[in-house]
């Protein structure tokens, strides 16, 4: 049975080892279907987004305009945008049956993430003290959720790739783990997709 | 096999088996069993309803538990009832339909029964604990945002923790048909069932998004102090009501296309003949799912959206009757010239057509966006929803039940008193519902606990409340019947009705834990049928006899579930007497236990979930050994 | 067995024939004898779509009935084996191509009248103010009551809409507290107070339908606004253009609330102005007061939106609003005796708009003075 030989020699490791064995293939339609399902998700608070983005209880209270820093934005977007470029090497070396490489460009990865979570904390911190929180207006509770739901998305992201390459390190490569490394750079790539939506939306629409 | 080392092992052992179970006929059990509990349930509900309202002025309910009642009865038929039911059949049907020995994820397939199972728990404790949500099944934001104490936060939370469990479920299945289908089972070859399965499962996973961003929204109003339904704060209600019917509209197709797949395969068994116009059917199955996201706002008619919206949604509802059309004329054409047996599931069948006609045509003139001014929230809405859905939904549960009940259980049901059920349940349902029309019409309001005397809606509701009565009987009757059926335990062989024409039938009864013992070839549609006309009587192999792999059985679902319970609990506390509560559970007493409940339930989920991740769990292989030695007491049993 | 399935059947559709020959529901209250045009439109679309339906419900019965005649296997006998059809190309054009014709049939009335019933142009007038020409009647929904405001006439009432005949009544309806839904089923369909911002239609009453019910529709909230929801009625008082007019003109000579005359009401007037005043109004000014205006209370027909009028049912709504109306916000607001609330009870009863008090031809001058002030609304 080829579906349970997952430790498979170096000349015989297949082009797409991440759907090699029928785990692999059900991984990988699950996750896009699934994917499917989150896009969903997004496009509902985006349009949430956008019913409330102008809605205050007063106009003592700021707006997108008075808020946005565009250059942090921009970094931030930079960042992610980079992280997922390096999940890219990471899987092409996964292909190539290249482990220490793999694990090196996922922890390359995760320093990226890592460095755009913090960003965005320091974000929201600011704006906490701006007066624009959660409980502040409608607005505040919309872009909250939008971006907080993608920033939550981040965290799971890391702690996902993390564990990864905690696990595999005592385990090395095999069609097995090459599924599970495949599904996170899908799941990063995603990620990253959403937030360049929510930067063109929520910030550069946002400040013009 | 499991059976067997159950009753030595005792009751303990059974229940153990249940919990930790991936098996996907194990699950459907579950499903089978949770959601014909919360069925009786709602059905109680829907009789308390009844009662009340079968005289004027009445004050059997107060008008508050009134309004908690109906909101019950629809959260739990829809979302506790209906849905795990068929959910209960696509696990039992799908996986052997396909020829699969299991679904793509049978960890995840656990992890759904379960997380439903613990909503629908979550749900229904909210009778004891203060008050159940009583804002209506829609639960409209500026109501639920009223609405006062923690009913609403039931209902929030509990259907957030069961729809993650149904997305779950829609994803294992749609995964599932695309890769786990047997050699020469091509999509064009599957059984409706199936195809039904595949496209109400691409709508779960593209419409309960909504929803769970919908329910999170009103989550974190009531919980923790957001203000996205506050209008005083820039808020707006009107974002829930479309978020809901976004989700909401094909919700009903989610429902129906199972039924009809359902009735599909019921139609072209106790017919002999296969199904008329099957490429007819499967395109108008898909085109039924894909026109569903675009008709919400037909909900919508008398919100103020504008004439230009109402008339888009009014054309866009219309255009829903040409597939469904299609598709009641091709059932017409796969009885026409066939040889009818009239056993229970079959009179579900049959009685479905005219009813699911009428509750259909009604569908239609509410798509007639100014009469629709008049329709909307009356009577003639609940007369429509309970015509397709009773009609149609449970009608197709009801005939499922009887139809697949040897495929799960390997007994019959009694047919005399599945025939009792189906005749007092038909009487009864149309008694109730038809006259409901013409209440509707005469400008009774509907989710209203009580009526004066003197405007002419007496008699009409009394025959509406016999008729419930009648239904009920029904129900007994049925109740009676599975108590018989299990209590007598007289087991039945492969394809028991005789006329089995798709793969399932053609498997051992009771179904071995590994359904296959070689996955088999598929040469057309209704593969079994051919192999029985071609005189092989069973399936040709598309593998020869080899070991096999299956996956282990966990107890994580199951906490990973729990763990979700608990912080339920520890989110929908959270908010009591806090100052920047919400009204309507300001004046509670403070929970300063609530946030660690919250935080200790996460916790123990994702515990599990690293547990999972760092495990490898590569499942077991059965031998070869095995499967002969099963195949030969199959050839003893048989003889 | 097959024979009485269809007996079933036919009993129900003669049921159901009986039923629609025998009730079409009242005058007052039911859609199917609509008062005006709106109504009269929308029970057009009903009664075609309704002829097109049993046109589809009566070709599928027939091919049903005979598919399932036809074809049993008693009939048939056990060994029969039914030919296998794939399907029939002829046969699915058909079924396609009309239910689109007949959709078609449907579709285009349908968008006509649904514009046609949408357009409120004539409130405002070219300045987007109310246009002082029209019926324009602002409608604040309450849990569990009503408030109507004719913004050019400047008076408030509650509970007991009044309207002018044979014309159009334009309406702005708004919700206060959560959503409800205003809708009068003879006069036409509903329209959802929502709270978020304000709806505007109109609806019609013909003088010879009202006449026919005897002047007197009722109104219903139509979403679930809580507990109370069922008992959240109101009534509507349509009447002659000029008895409307005159109706207005005495509700606006109210200028100071009406005076009691006999002892036991002057009682109940004072306690009524310590104890009741800050939520209920007895001028018919101050549209958004915590309770229902007044003005005319001795003049309405039903007490609280339902109950009959009569001292006797407003001296126990007023000692127990909560046994009548579980939830409203009455309830526990004041602490009166028994013999106080006779005493007010007494005092509302006499709480008549004298008629012919009022000048008509002094209604709409004042109004339109300040009509730039009052906005749009």
């Amino acid at each position: 049975m080829a579906e349970m030989k997952y430790n498979v020699p170096n000349e015989q490791w297949p082009e797409h080892p991440e759907t090699a064995t029928l785990e692999g293939k059900n991984k990988f339609v699950g996750f896009w279907t699934f994917l499917g399902g989150e896009t969903v998700l997004f496009a509902s608070l985006f349009a949430t987004y956008l019913a409330l983005k102008d809605s205050v209880p007063s106009s003592d209270h700021m707006l997108a305009a008075d808020l946005f820093h565009l250059e942090l934005a921009f970094v931030m977007t930079m960042l992610l945008l980079t992280s997922s470029l390096t999940s890219v090497y990471a899987v092409y070396h996964m292909r190539n049956n290249n482990f220490s490489k793999m694990q090196l460009w996922l922890a390359i990865t995760v320093l990226l993430g890592a460095g755009f979570l913090a960003l965005e904390i320091y974000e929201f911190y600011e704006y906490v003290h701006l007066g624009h929180t959660f409980r502040s207006s409608a607005f505040g509770s919309a872009f909250y959720i939008l971006i907080g739901t993608h920033g939550f998305h981040v965290i799971i992201g890391l702690i996902w790739i993390t564990g990864l390459i905690i696990r595999n390190a005592t385990r090395g490569l095999s069609v097995y783990t090459a599924a599970k490394v495949n599904t996170a750079a899908l799941y990063w790539h995603f990620i990253d997709v959403v937030w360049v939506f929510i930067f063109t939306i929520v910030y550069l629409l946002g400040v013009i | 096999m499991s059976q067997a080392t159950a009753k030595k092992n005792g009751v303990w052992a059974t229940i153990w088996e249940y919990m930790t179970t991936v098996d996907h006929k194990k699950i459907a059990i579950l499903y089978l069993i949770a959601g014909g509990f919360f069925f009786v349930l709602g059905g109680i509900e829907a009789m308390l309803i009844r009662i009340q309202l079968a005289v004027p002025n009445n004050d059997f309910l107060s008008a508050g538990l009134f309004n908690e009642v109906i909101t019950m009865h629809g959260t739990t038929m829809i979302f506790l009832a209906a849905m795990p039911l068929l959910f209960a059949f696509m696990n039992a049907t799908v996986p052997l339909q396909i020829g699969a020995r299991d679904v793509a994820f049978p960890f995840l397939n656990s992890l759904g029964v379960w997380l439903f199972i613990f909503g629908g728990i979550f749900l229904n404790l909210s009778w004891f604990l203060g008050g159940a949500p009583d804002a209506g099944w829609t639960s409209y934001a500026s109501l639920s945002i009223a609405s006062p104490g923690h009913g609403v936060d039931f209902y929030a939370l509990g259907l957030q923790v069961s729809g993650a469990g149904t997305l779950i479920s829609g994803i294992n299945f749609v995964t599932t048909i695309i890769t786990m289908r047997a050699p020469g089972m091509t999509y064009m070859r599957m059984p409706l069932m199936t195809w039904t399965t595949l496209v109400a499962g691409v709508l779960i996973v593209f419409a309960f998004p909504p929803l769970t961003v919908g329910l999170f929204l009103l989550i974190f109003d009531r919980m923790f102090g957001s203000n996205f339904f506050i209008v005083e704060a820039g808020g707006n209600t009107i974002i829930w009501e479309h978020l809901f019917w976004i989700f909401g509209h094909p919700e009903v197709y989610i429902l129906i296309l199972p039924a009809f797949g359902i009735f599909s395969e019921i139609f072209s068994t106790f017919a002999r003949k296969r199904l008329f116009g099957y490429s007819a059917m499967v395109f108008a199955t898909v085109l039924i799912g894909f026109f569903g996201f675009m008709v919400w706002a037909h909900h919508m008619f008398t919100v103020g959206l504008g004439p230009t919206a109402n008339a888009i949604f009014a054309l866009a509802t219309m255009a829903i009757a040409v597939p469904t059309g299609i598709k009641i004329f091709n059932w017409i054409f796969t009885i026409w010239g066939g040889s009818i047996e009239f056993t229970t599931p079959m009179l579900y069948a049959l009685a479905f057509i005219p009813s699911f006609v009428m509750g259909g045509v009604t569908g239609i003139m509410q798509a007639v966006a100014p009469a629709d001014y008049q329709y909307h929230d009356s009577y003639f809405i609940v007369a429509h929803f309970h015509y397709v859905i009773v009609g149609g939904v449970v009608f197709a549960l009801l005939a499922g039940l009887h139809y697949y009940w040897p495929l799960m259980f390997a007994t019959m049901l009694s047919e005399k008193l599945g025939k009792i059920t189906f005749w007092l349940f038909f009487i009864g349902f149309h008694m109730t519902f038809l006259i409901q029309h013409f209440l509707g019409l005469w400008g009774m309001p509907r989710r209203v606990f009580t009526y004066l005397d003197g405007q002419g809606y007496n008699a009409a509701n009394m025959i509406s409340s016999l008729g419930a009565g009648l239904m009920a009987l029904g129900v007994i009757v049925l109740v009676i019947n599975i108590i018989i059926t299990v209590a007598k335990n007289q087991k039945v062989g492969r394809d028991p009705w005789g006329d089995g024409r798709t793969l399932e039938w053609s498997l051992p009864l009771p179904v071995p834990y590994y359904n296959f013992a070689q996955i088999p070839l598929v040469r057309g549609l209704d593969a079994f049928w051919i192999e029985k006309k071609e005189g092989n009587g069973e399936m040709l192999p598309a593998e020869s006899l080899d070991d096999f792999h299956m996956p282990n059985n966990s107890i994580i679902p199951f906490v990973m579930s729990l763990g979700l319970f608990v912080a339920s609990f520890g989110a929908l506390y959270f908010a009591s007497g806090k100052e920047w509560a919400i009204d309507a559970v300001a004046d509670l007493p403070v929970r300063p236990w609530a946030f660690w409940v919250l935080v200790i339930g996460l916790a123990i989920t994702f515990i599990s979930m690293i547990t999972r991740s760092f495990k490898d769990d590569l499942g077991y292989y059965v031998t070869k050994e095995e499967v002969l030695r099963d195949l030969e007491e199959q050839e003893r049993g048989a003889k | 067995m097959n024979l009485s399935f269809l007996k079933g059947k036919a009993l129900l559709l003669v049921s159901a024939l009986t039923l629609f020959l025998a009730g079409c529901g009242t005058n007052e209250l039911s859609t199917l004898r609509p008062a005006g045009e709106v109504g009269q439109e929308q029970f057009n679309l009903m009664v075609l779509s309704i002829i097109i339906m049993l046109l589809v419900i009566a070709v599928v019965t027939v091919l049903f009935t005979i598919a399932v005649m036809k074809s049993r296997r008693s009939k048939k006998g056990e060994d029969f084996e039914p030919e296998d059809v794939s399907g029939n190309h002829t046969l699915e054009v058909i079924w396609t191509s009309i239910p689109i014709l007949l959709l078609i049939v449907l579709a285009v009335p349908t968008v006509y009248y649904v514009f046609k019933q949408a357009d409120t142009e004539a409130m405002t007038d070219a300045e987007g103010n109310v246009n002082s020409e029209e019926t324009v009647i602002n409608v604040r929904a309450y849990q569990y009551w009503w408030e109507f405001e004719y913004p050019n006439e400047e008076v408030v009432t509650a509970q007991e809409l009044v309207v002018p005949t044979d014309q159009k009544v334009y309406f702005n309806l708004q919700g206060t507290d959560v959503k409800h839904s205003f809708w009068v089923p003879a006069a036409g369909g509903k329209m959802d107070t929502n709270i978020d911002g304000i709806n505007s239609f109109y609806l019609v009453f013909d003088d010879e339908a009202s006449q026919e019910a005897d002047r007197l529709f009722y109104g219903k909230c139509a979403e679930l606004c809580g507990p109370s929801h069922a008992l959240m009625d109101f009534k509507v008082k349509a009447l002659p253009e000029e008895e409307y007019d005159q109706w207005l003109a005495d509700m606006k000579a109210v200028e100071e609330p009406v005076q009691a005359s006999s002892e036991d009401a002057q009682r109940g007037e004072e306690i009524f102005n310590n104890s009741c005043m800050g939520c209920h109004a007895a001028t018919p000014t101050s549209p958004g007061a915590m309770g229902p205006n007044l003005t005319n209370f001795g003049d309405r027909d039903l007490i609280a939106g339902f109950l009959e009028h009569d001292q006797e049912n407003l001296e126990a709504w007023i000692k127990d609003p909560e046994s009548f109306k579980p939830d409203n916000k009455m309830a526990g607001t004041y602490e009166l005796t028994d013999d106080e609330i006779q005493a007010v009870a007494s005092y509302l009863m006499e709480l008549k708009v004298e008629e012919g008090s009022g000048d008509v031809s002094q209604l709409r001058e004042p109004a339109a003075d300040e009509e730039s002030e009052e906005g749009g609304n």
